[in-house]
């Protein structure tokens, strides 16, 4: 199986082919280095920009203007908050001029913690975010969803914001990206695949990418995915949580659990509809994410679970997210302490197991 | 007698022009005084540099063509592409028919997508970072070309910075030509404390960039150098920096009380009785013209009192391209429960 940034890669490679992405570019994103994260080697519309991220989002936004589909990257996007003001531009274009234009634009920047990136690599980004009108914000958790969300947001006409979990992004899917190669039994060739298109180490200046005949599949913006059904509690996270929620869910089964674990997948617009439907059933949901806790995307959730199913709730909404500190510290204590992880996730998920009304 | 550059036909039409551009800024500045609007920010003072611009840009939507990344002080570049003034003094009242914004943002703010004209914002100096994004545009389908336009006191944004920049990349150079209109002010503060560069311009030459410094007062000399850089741009696709001094003759805005600067020179002034001492025009005919467009001024602003305000149910419309109304998609439901009821209360 393709691993996530292999998917994004194989999807951005799908969108200058056939869905008219005219740029790809920031800063390292094109030849030699293709990316830090190796995202963007061996595409066709890469190139490298200077460090500058203020001009990368006005670039990508004159880009967008002029009629080109431009897929911009803040490298992390713990450097991307001095483009706050453009990025609200960007937000509020079609609306300050009532539909006169509109701005066919992705941003694409890796967020969150988990590869020990200190207080500038371990960012997370969705609070701030969906405090900003006007675009859709997309976060996937599996490699699978990581090609179907990029292919949405190059077609999607309006800027769509996708947020990498960096720690996500070298995990292998559990689901096939349509076109990838396979082996004669049919499984999926992860051998074959990195040599078709991981850049080798070294000398890059002859290599060139053999892309798989890839697929068009997409993952609609807006739509959620239930992970794991169960009717005990109802868990709603996205990006480098999912998995610790899945993880976690599995061990309280154990004990005669079973919790519901929704994949979000977009933040903006969300699946209010299935978390309304999940919430229903089971009563009590817990949300979780790793940006800081106050003014939280996950407070929001909270306050619209508590206005709308109040009567139907057996515990209050409960929301699991990164302690409101500056930053994240290097050491693995820090950085464990600093975000939900799996012991914390599986905590706050007995706790409110066991919540009596 | 004064000697002319431009042909007498040229000459007429940016006096004309000039003078509807004033009449208009200034019935503004009437509208805001009069409580037919709630902020006015505007250009006059610029009138001589603007309408020469707006003559000169190759019109149109799409690539091909140049692409104008103004700001508020631009209202004459849009009059001189052909803009109608009717359409300014709707969105000074912020009314529903105003085709640049719906109501929804201050007096020239312009947006106009069928000739270029991206959406005016108000945070200074942003235009400088989008530009280069039209200008790869511009230099791929063609012979467009990409014009930024802003203020002295904005270059110290970082945002002129990564004009300069980017549109000088030895990797691809843009077709780019950056103004910055120095009129010595930025807001209430004077740029010789703050600014120590001696001239703006200046800046170009560490990029490489042909640089120049025109006077902004006079028509004849905006005309001839816009004509002959934007056709260097055209040719070469190489940036330029132009730096050209003018005049704020009513202050930085209503919040500084758009009163008449006395102590500023007055282009039109200046241009008027260049033309009249040159007898390109007669005195009568000059207040002709002042007369038909202050006229025609008024009774656009009488003629906007009567048009509709934009009702409350439309700021949900184009938040995203071609959305209208209230839904999932723009804004939780919950929302408009709330929203509703606070009308209901009467709020």
């Amino acid at each position: 199986m393709a691993t996530m940034v292999q998917a994004i890669r194989m999807a951005l490679h799908y969108g200058e082919k056939n869905l008219g992405v005219t740029d790809i570019f920031g800063e390292d994103v094109g030849a030699p280095l293709g990316g830090v994260f190796t995202a963007t080697q061996g595409l066709k519309t890469t190139w490298n920009s200077p460090l500058d991220e203020r001009g990368i989002i006005g670039t990508a936004i004159g880009l967008a203007l002029a009629g080109q589909k431009p897929v911009a990257e803040i490298q992390f996007c713990d450097y991307i908050y001095n483009t706050i003001d453009l990025l609200k531009i960007a937000g509020n274009t079609t609306w300050a001029c009532n539909g006169d234009w509109n701005l066919p634009m992705v941003v694409m920047t890796p967020v969150g913690s988990g590869i020990r990136g200190s207080i500038y690599h371990s960012h997370s980004f969705d609070a701030m975010m969906t405090h900003i009108p006007g675009w859709k914000i997309v976060m996937p958790s599996t490699a699978l969803d990581a090609y179907g969300l990029m292919l949405s947001a190059i077609l999607d006409p309006n800027p769509v914001m996708y947020l990498k979990p960096k720690a996500l992004l070298r995990v292998r899917g559990e689901e096939m990206i349509p076109g990838e190669p396979l082996l004669e039994d049919g499984r999926p060739d992860e051998k074959k695949l990195k040599e078709m298109i991981d850049a080798p180490l070294g000398d890059r200046t002859k290599w060139a990418a053999q892309w798989p005949k890839l697929e068009k599949y997409t993952v609609e913006i807006g739509k959620g995915k239930i992970r794991r059904e169960g009717n005990a509690l109802t868990v709603v996270s996205y990006g480098r949580t999912l998995p610790l929620c899945l993880q976690a869910a599995e061990d309280l089964a154990k004990e005669g659990v079973e919790s519901e674990v929704i994949d979000l997948r977009s933040l903006w617009p969300y699946d209010w509809e299935m978390i309304l439907a999940s919430v229903r059933k089971t009563r009590k949901v817990l949300y979780v994410n790793e940006d800081t806790e106050v003014t939280n995307f996950g407070e929001h959730l909270a306050r619209r679970t508590t206005e709308e199913l109040f009567y139907e709730l057996d515990a209050p909404p409960r929301v699991l997210a990164g302690a409101h500190v500056p930053g994240i510290g290097l050491a693995d204590a820090l950085e464990a302490v600093s975000v939900p992880q799996h012991r914390s996730i599986l905590s706050a998920m007995q706790a409110l197991a066991q919540e009596k009304p | 007698m004064p000697s002319f550059k431009l042909d007498n036909k040229t000459l007429l039409q940016i006096h004309d022009t000039m003078v509807k551009s004033r009449t208009l800024e200034e019935r503004l500045i009437k509208m805001y005084k009069q409580n037919d609007g709630f902020f006015w920010i505007g250009g006059p003072g610029e009138e001589a540099f603007n309408i020469p611009l707006g003559m000169l840009l190759k019109k149109g939507h799409g690539p091909e063509f140049d692409y104008f990344h103004g700001h508020y002080r631009s209202g004459a570049v849009l009059l001189a592409m052909g803009a109608e003034p009717l359409d300014a003094i709707r969105q000074m009242k912020n009314t529903a028919t105003d085709p640049y914004s719906g109501g929804r943002n201050f007096i020239n703010h312009a947006s106009l997508s069928k000739w270029n004209v991206v959406p005016i914002s108000s945070p200074i100096e942003v235009q400088y970072s989008m530009a280069p994004g039209t200008a790869i545009a511009n230099k791929r389908a063609g012979n467009g070309i990409t014009v930024v336009i802003g203020g002295d006191a904005g270059t110290a944004e970082g945002d002129f910075a990564t004009c300069l920049v980017w549109s000088s990349r030895p990797a691809n150079p843009l077709p780019m030509l950056m103004i910055v209109t120095n009129n010595k002010w930025g807001i209430s503060t004077e740029s010789a404390p703050q600014h120590g560069d001696r001239q703006i311009a200046d800046r170009g030459k560490a990029f490489g960039m042909k640089t120049m410094v025109i006077n902004g007062l006079d028509p004849e000399e905006s005309y001839l150098q816009l004509k002959e850089t934007i056709e260097y741009v055209r040719k070469n696709k190489t940036p330029v920096l132009m730096e050209v001094t003018v005049t704020r003759l009513y202050g930085h805005s209503s919040a500084s009380g758009a009163n008449f600067a006395q102590d500023e020179k007055d282009p039109v002034k200046i241009f008027e009785e260049k033309l009249i001492a040159g007898k390109i025009i007669t005195k009568e005919k000059v207040d002709e013209i002042w007369k038909k467009y202050s006229e025609m001024m008024l009774g656009f602003a009488q003629q906007v009192r009567d048009e509709p305000q934009p009702e409350g149910k439309t700021i949900w419309d184009n938040i995203f391209h071609e959305q209208k109304g209230f839904s999932s998609l723009v804004a939780p439901e919950s929302t408009l429960a709330s929203q509703s009821s606070l009308v209901e209360r009467g709020h």
